[in-house]
């Protein structure tokens, strides 16, 4: 017999092996809006008001973010103190892109285009983000039964009608292109032999648009735009991450104070329009949530951006994904592709129930998982957290021998190397946190509504999605937000005259944290987590 | 008492939990990573690493973020490897019979040995990909290189110096872009957007008031 799991999880597999046949006859019921409001209002960790703090300065002054990220914007600048001579300019551009993820790279190859003088700062390698680990897909409304106004009403019903509509409507819209543009970049989508996209559907989504490169999505991107950055010659200047915004004396943003992560060495980097595209914040670890995120997603460019005096939207709203990696330990935290899920795999309790519809939207499957465990319906793991099964042998019985490790080949290689052939076992989850929803806000054009010059892209901005994203809008708006923020940070940088460099908003901001009496003793923007054991 | 064992960080032994991977292991031990750790769950290839263990003669390459740790185990992460990326126009190459030997001739110095295939953290057959490129079998070439996370621990162990990330990302882009099969709808939608056909309906649906919102969300079909 086949047993990869300890005595306790194995007797309940059989439990799930039992009812297998009965699930898989009938598809479970969707919620209703009221039953999931409520699923989401007693179990969702967004709202736990413990875990959250007022801010108590800036420009979203009184309102409520994370423990963690307001503890960022309450903490000192890393500058504070230090000489940093301003007339010595290291690198001069006219669009500075602040991060190397897919939204940044995306951005610099059209400010390329647009015949910008165009560089990228990221604080470890170009390539090294989220994109990199998006697995699942990417929307987009190409197919003849759908189209962008469907795509709407998913994005912005399942964003509890929070997104902003101008931000919508281009995500929306500029889709199909986002994926034309990628075709023709070399991108190799998972195609029919008739070059029809092969399209699941996503949480939430009411058609299927979720276009993949097997369940190494965001990697296929992310190489590709890499490749086309390093061939097109702009600078990458990596290991190096921007510590603070730059002004002139005119107020607009005039560049970022870099620092050498190896070095420890300043630098001063002088630009006509910035792009934050810095990324999200899983490596908070809000609410002592395990994480899929990135090394470096420490929310960086929030905390410059907003001592900068750009505003930000929907911060206290955090994606959980609903299917973590719960056990082995060593994965802890490690997404399991909602494409899982799209492929066939039903939630399934301890108890060998499929307890709700596998494809509701991110917050209210995560709430599920939640309310199974804290109900006493999850499985034991070691250590003492619980988890639900994702019945991965239901893959196979409905696709067919071989479509785990042709579909999802990346999920069976990270189970197989602890001895776990989903194939033939369900695997345990738990929610990960995954996605920042919230960030700087922009408007249609990519730029702060209320600082000159600036402008943000990708998961570093909020209002996009509302107060929940779908599966597969976070590919598209990295895409949609990263070409557009290129195009007009270029197109703006031809107009702008600088004047004279100043960090005066930093002792500024310092000046307003000590007259509000808030005193962290630490300093932000975080750039890596603190991982390091220290005590003996 | 936590089950430890014994591992030894360029040189220097260090007692840790036995259940911890390489990347945990170090940060157990101390270290602050800079270089050498990037998604942590196995998909950008940042933490190439090399160890030994203690009284076995085979060097092996792993993933530090995906391996656990093992008693006995002298490991080296491979921070930066010099891999050589040659840069090209992707619109003005084709996928012809000359292009690998024009961008990465050194491919057909490959002397056969498979330590590239062997070294491979993701268990693909790198060796086979290299001659799919040599003959300029480039769907296959992608086809047998597409889980490649770049981390480069092949190309640490070629004795011909051929950069095999890079010849099998070049195959794939060749591959997605002029050798794929077109998409037929995916350009008339372009088109059709572009046309302003949906202009009106776009417009018209940002301006319903929530109310509408939510019961067009609440009672839309979903395609089965």
């Amino acid at each position: 017999m086949y047993t990869p799991y300890p005595e306790n999880m194995m007797e309940s597999i059989k439990k799930v092996e039992a009812s297998r046949q009965a699930r898989m006859a009938t598809e479970p019921r969707r919620l209703t809006a009221d039953e999931k409001d409520n699923l989401l209002k007693e179990f969702h960790p967004d709202y736990k008001p413990e875990a959250f703090a007022e801010i108590k300065v800036g420009p979203n002054k009184g309102e409520k973010a994370p423990l963690e990220l307001a503890n960022m914007l309450h903490s000192t600048s890393r500058i504070c103190g230090e000489n940093i001579d301003l007339t010595k300019v290291d690198y001069d551009v006219d669009v500075l892109v602040i991060g190397g993820g897919g939204a940044g790279s995306s951005c610099a190859i059209e400010a390329h285009e647009a015949g910008a003088n165009v560089m990228i700062v990221t604080k470890l390698r170009i390539g090294d983000a989220n994109t990199m680990m998006a697995e699942g897909g990417i929307q987009a409304a190409d197919k003849e039964n759908d189209s962008p106004v469907q795509h709407y009403l998913d994005c912005f019903g399942g964003g509890h009608f929070a997104a902003k509509p101008e931000l919508v409507k281009k995500l929306v819209m500029e889709a199909p292109d986002a994926i034309k543009w990628l075709n023709e970049l070399g991108v190799e989508f998972d195609k029919e032999e008739d070059g029809t996209m092969i399209t699941t559907h996503g949480g939430g989504t009411s058609r299927k648009r979720m276009h993949a490169a097997k369940d190494y999505s965001g990697a296929e991107i992310m190489r590709t735009l890499r490749d086309e950055v390093i061939n097109r010659g702009i600078p990458v200047v990596e290991f190096t991450s921007a510590v603070e915004l730059i002004k002139d004396d005119k107020g607009q943003v005039a560049g970022a104070v870099l620092l050498n992560m190896e070095t420890g060495d300043y630098m001063v980097a002088r630009a006509k329009t910035v792009v934050i595209a810095t990324g999200g914040a899983g490596r908070m670890h809000y609410q002592g949530f395990p994480t899929s995120n990135h090394y470096g997603a420490t929310a960086d460019g929030l905390v410059l951006g907003y001592r900068a005096g750009a505003k930000l939207l929907y911060q206290d709203s955090i994606q959980y994904h609903p299917t973590g990696a719960i056990y082995p330990s060593q994965i802890l935290g490690a997404l399991v592709t909602e494409k899982v899920r799209s492929v066939g795999a039903q939630l399934v309790n301890g108890e060998g129930e499929a307890y709700i519809h596998p494809l509701e939207t991110r917050d209210v499957n995560a709430s599920g998982v939640i309310r199974e465990c804290a109900e006493g319906r999850g499985v034991d793991v070691p250590g003492g957290a619980k988890g639900v099964w994702l019945d991965t042998p239901m893959i196979e019985i409905l696709g067919g021998e071989g479509t785990i490790e042709k579909r999802i080949p990346a999920m069976f290689r990270m189970y197989m190397n602890y001895g776990i052939d989903m194939r033939k076992v369900p695997i345990l989850i738990y929610p990960t946190l995954h996605y920042q929803n919230g960030g700087l806000e922009i408007g249609g054009d990519g730029f702060t509504k209320n600082i000159e010059n600036l402008l943000v892209a990708g998961e570093a901005v909020g209002g996009i999605h509302g107060r929940n994203r779908l599966m597969g809008n976070s590919l598209l708006d990295i895409i949609v937000f990263g070409r557009n923020a290129g195009k007009a940070a270029a197109k703006k940088s031809q107009e702008v005259t600088l004047g004279e460099l100043t960090l005066s908003h930093i002792e500024d901001y310092a000046k307003e944290l000590k007259a509000a009496g808030v005193e962290t003793n630490e300093v932000s923007p975080l750039l890596l987590p603190k991982y390091a054991r220290h005590e003996r | 008492m936590e089950n430890m064992v014994n591992v030894f960080f360029y040189g220097k032994k260090y007692s840790v939990p036995a259940d911890l991977t390489i990347m945990t292991a170090m940060e157990y031990a101390g270290y602050t990573l800079k270089r050498g750790c990037g998604c942590r769950h196995g998909f950008c290839g940042a933490c190439a690493t090399i160890y030994r263990i203690k009284g076995d003669n085979e060097l092996k390459t792993c993933l530090a973020c995906q391996t656990q740790v093992q008693e006995g185990m002298y490991v080296a992460s491979i921070p930066f490897f010099p891999t050589d990326k040659r840069t090209y126009n992707i619109n003005e190459i084709k996928p012809t019979n000359q292009i690998m030997m024009e961008l990465y001739p050194e491919i057909y110095s490959c002397i056969g040995c498979n330590a590239c295939t062997n070294a491979c953290t993701q268990g693909l057959n790198v060796m086979q990909y290299i001659a799919y490129a040599q003959r300029a079998d480039f769907e296959k070439c992608a086809e047998e290189s597409f889980d490649c996370v770049g981390c480069g621990c092949c190309s640490t162990r070629c004795p011909a110096g051929i950069s095999h990330p890079m010849v099998g990302l070049l195959a794939r882009r060749l591959t997605g872009k002029y050798i794929a099969p077109e998409t037929e709808h995916l350009k008339n939608r372009v088109e059709e957007i572009n046309r302003g056909e949906y202009d009106e309906l776009i417009e018209q649906i940002m301006q319903k008031p929530i109310t509408e919102m939510q019961e067009l969300y609440n009672t839309r079909e979903i395609e089965k």
